[in-house]
């Protein structure tokens, strides 16, 4: 069984697409190092930056390794607080992917899910979704999720913020980015409903839930996963912003963004590496995962072969 | 066209009202609008006072009604964090976003379009495949990382620009402006820099891809054809059969780069709404938010119409078609 799949995989189009393309194997590699990264840190990292205990002030602001005042047993040097930079940045790709995944599966089960409705159900509630949609589209998403992020903390009691921001941050991202999936599967959806096999569904009496969710659903998910892997990226970078701007995750368990703006204040004394270190995993991360969705793009698009 | 014109003013008009709903909701029932205004010692008989005077027992529509005419009329209520009128933040910070977004969105289409232009007729040319990287990078880079390694070459290593705030102002009636001092002008080259390369990358790509799609087109190769010379065909038939869909897109964008400014304003310190948009989602302050929110909105529905308008000023064949 494992063997059949395996084999299939290795004869495919795509597999065949992607042994072709240096670009997508590269950013593959980069993408995967950095997620084993950031799943295994608590293996791999030198330190454990959450550990009270080991940290001590007198740490702080240690520079890398390499430059004069470095210290060798923190290779990338240590924040402010005297966090090993190096594991501080794998356990903060753990978070920042972590929201990246979580908020991109909200979008795509509530975009995939509306645009299904919509699509299949047609007239008055297709039009008040769509509308819906064409409003929030207008809108740049970081706006949305701003705003989200911040209702969302009017509603919450105040000393709740720091321990339901990672779900808080996952709900505002992932609302600001389910257009794109509703408007893409609405339109596969109206091709799909009029074709013969949704009739004899139909007709032998099936109730359209599960018309949707047997038959019409995987027809649909082709565009959808190169939606989703593009939308990671974004996803990534929306936390982060958020994070910077100081409305996502707290210092306490930074996420890169959440680094990149610790290591902000330090900029002008000279502290460099706090911000750098953070922001360059974070460029990429978000740019092998980019450069990969672009790849699936054109190996799924049968135009372009 | 006059038909086409009320209907869009029609669905700003709707558009204004679901956003204006929305932020009647938020003002209303994210929080308690009395427990952020008055103190702990207030008694309940006090705040049941209080409550009437400000209306809030009345009925759910004449609320919000009354809501968007106050804010039609400017009347956003008082800040929770800082006890001032709204209007007043607002208006005390416009002038710094506006001019930023203003600079911003001169340099990303005095720069975008001719890069685009040249990097279309030039494809191959060394100088188009290092705009081509250029661009690269400022799609893949996030606003705020730009914004951190300007700050930290041109202002903490070279010393050549001041990294945070405005510089000196000089007030103009309610409007301070940093566009006739030295310092104003220094300190804007960063920000409106940061802010302006997404776009420009933006418009640039938009503008080299539909040049390189119109000078396949027939009337291009005729053109050609006749003799013409090349700077004629390139600039007077290609670049002006390029121009409508770069209106639209560069409008939209143009919107956004106001909405996009509240990540460079905190990254740079800028005293602008962003800035202060940031501040108030930190401590909570929905009047503000909502203030915003409905600000936004309203810049971007009469940025669409705008561009709605100049199709016609632009492309002939709607005025025919239409009338």
């Amino acid at each position: 069984m494992t063997q059949n799949v395996l084999s299939r995989a290795y004869n495919s189009d795509i597999f065949y697409s992607f042994s072709r393309s240096p670009t997508a194997i590269i950013s593959a590699i980069v993408a995967l190092l950095i997620g084993l990264g950031a799943l295994f840190a608590p293996l791999v990292s030198p330190h454990n930056p959450f550990d009270l205990a080991t940290l001590d002030l007198l740490d702080a602001n240690i520079p890398p390794a390499w430059s004069v005042n470095g210290d060798p047993r923190f290779l990338l040097g240590t924040d402010d607080q005297g966090r090993d930079m190096l594991s501080a940045i794998l356990y903060g790709s753990r978070i920042s992917l972590l929201v990246g995944l979580a908020s991109v599966m909200f979008s795509l089960v509530v975009g995939v899910s509306l645009g299904l409705i919509s699509g299949y159900a047609g007239g008055r509630i297709d039009s008040v979704i769509m509308r819906v949609a064409d409003v929030q589209l207008s809108f740049p998403a970081i706006l949305i999720a701003l705003l989200v992020d911040g209702i969302a903390r009017g509603l919450l009691p105040r000393d709740s913020h720091d321990s339901l921001s990672l779900y808080v941050l996952i709900f505002a991202i992932g609302i600001s980015g389910w257009v794109q999936y509703a408007r893409t599967v609405r339109g596969a959806t109206m091709v799909e409903r009029n074709k013969e096999y949704v009739q004899a569904a139909r007709l032998i009496g099936m109730r359209p839930f599960t018309i949707l969710r047997r038959h019409i659903l995987p027809n649909v998910l082709g565009p959808v996963l190169v939606i989703a892997t593009i939308h990671l990226a974004v996803a990534i970078i929306t936390e982060a912003t958020l994070s910077f701007l100081g409305v996502g995750i707290p210092p306490t368990t930074p996420s890169l963004g959440t680094l990149i703006r610790i290591g902000n204040s330090y900029l002008f004394s000279g502290d460099w590496w706090i911000s750098i270190f953070p922001g360059i995993a974070l460029v990429l991360l978000a740019l092998s995962v980019n450069l990969l969705g672009d790849w699936l793009r054109d190996a799924l698009n049968p135009k372009l072969r | 066209m006059l038909n086409f014109i009320a209907r869009r003013v029609f669905q700003s008009i709707f558009v204004m009202l679901a956003v204006g709903f929305i932020a009647f909701a938020m003002f209303r029932y994210v929080g308690d609008p009395i427990n952020n205004m008055v103190g702990q010692d207030t008694t309940l008989e006090q705040r049941a006072e209080l409550r009437k005077q400000l209306g809030l027992d009345d009925p759910f529509l004449v609320q919000y009604f009354r809501f968007i005419g106050n804010a039609a009329q400017g009347d956003f209520g008082m800040s929770y964090r800082q006890r001032r009128p709204v209007s007043e933040l607002i208006e005390s910070r416009m002038p710094a976003t506006l001019e930023l977004s203003f600079v911003s969105a001169v340099i990303a289409l005095f720069l975008g379009i001719p890069m685009g232009i040249y990097t279309a007729l030039r494809r191959d040319g060394v100088l188009s495949r290092s705009f081509m990287t250029l661009s690269l990078i400022g799609i893949s880079l996030p606003t705020f990382l730009i914004g951190i390694l300007m700050i930290l070459f041109f202002g903490v290593m070279l010393r050549w620009l001041p990294s945070f705030g405005r510089g000196d102002v000089v007030q103009l009636g309610w409007w301070s402006t940093g566009f006739l001092t030295k310092s104003g002008w220094q300190s804007l080259i960063m920000p409106a820099f940061t802010l302006a390369l997404f776009q420009m990358t933006l418009i640039m790509r938009l503008v080299r891809a539909e040049m390189l799609e119109v000078l396949q087109t027939d009337f291009i190769k005729f053109a050609r054809a006749r003799g013409l010379p090349d700077r004629m065909i390139n600039f007077r038939h290609a670049l002006k059969n390029t121009l409508v869909p770069v209106i639209t897109i560069t409008g939209l964008q143009l919107g956004s780069i106001i909405a996009f400014s509240i990540i460079t304003e905190t990254v740079f310190q800028w005293p602008g709404m962003g800035l202060l948009f940031i501040q108030s989602i930190g401590a909570v302050d929905i009047p503000v938010m909502a203030a915003y929110l409905l600000l936004i909105a309203f810049f971007f529905v009469i940025i669409n119409l705008i561009v709605d308008l100049l199709y016609f000023a632009v492309d002939p064949r709607l005025r025919v078609q239409k009338s």
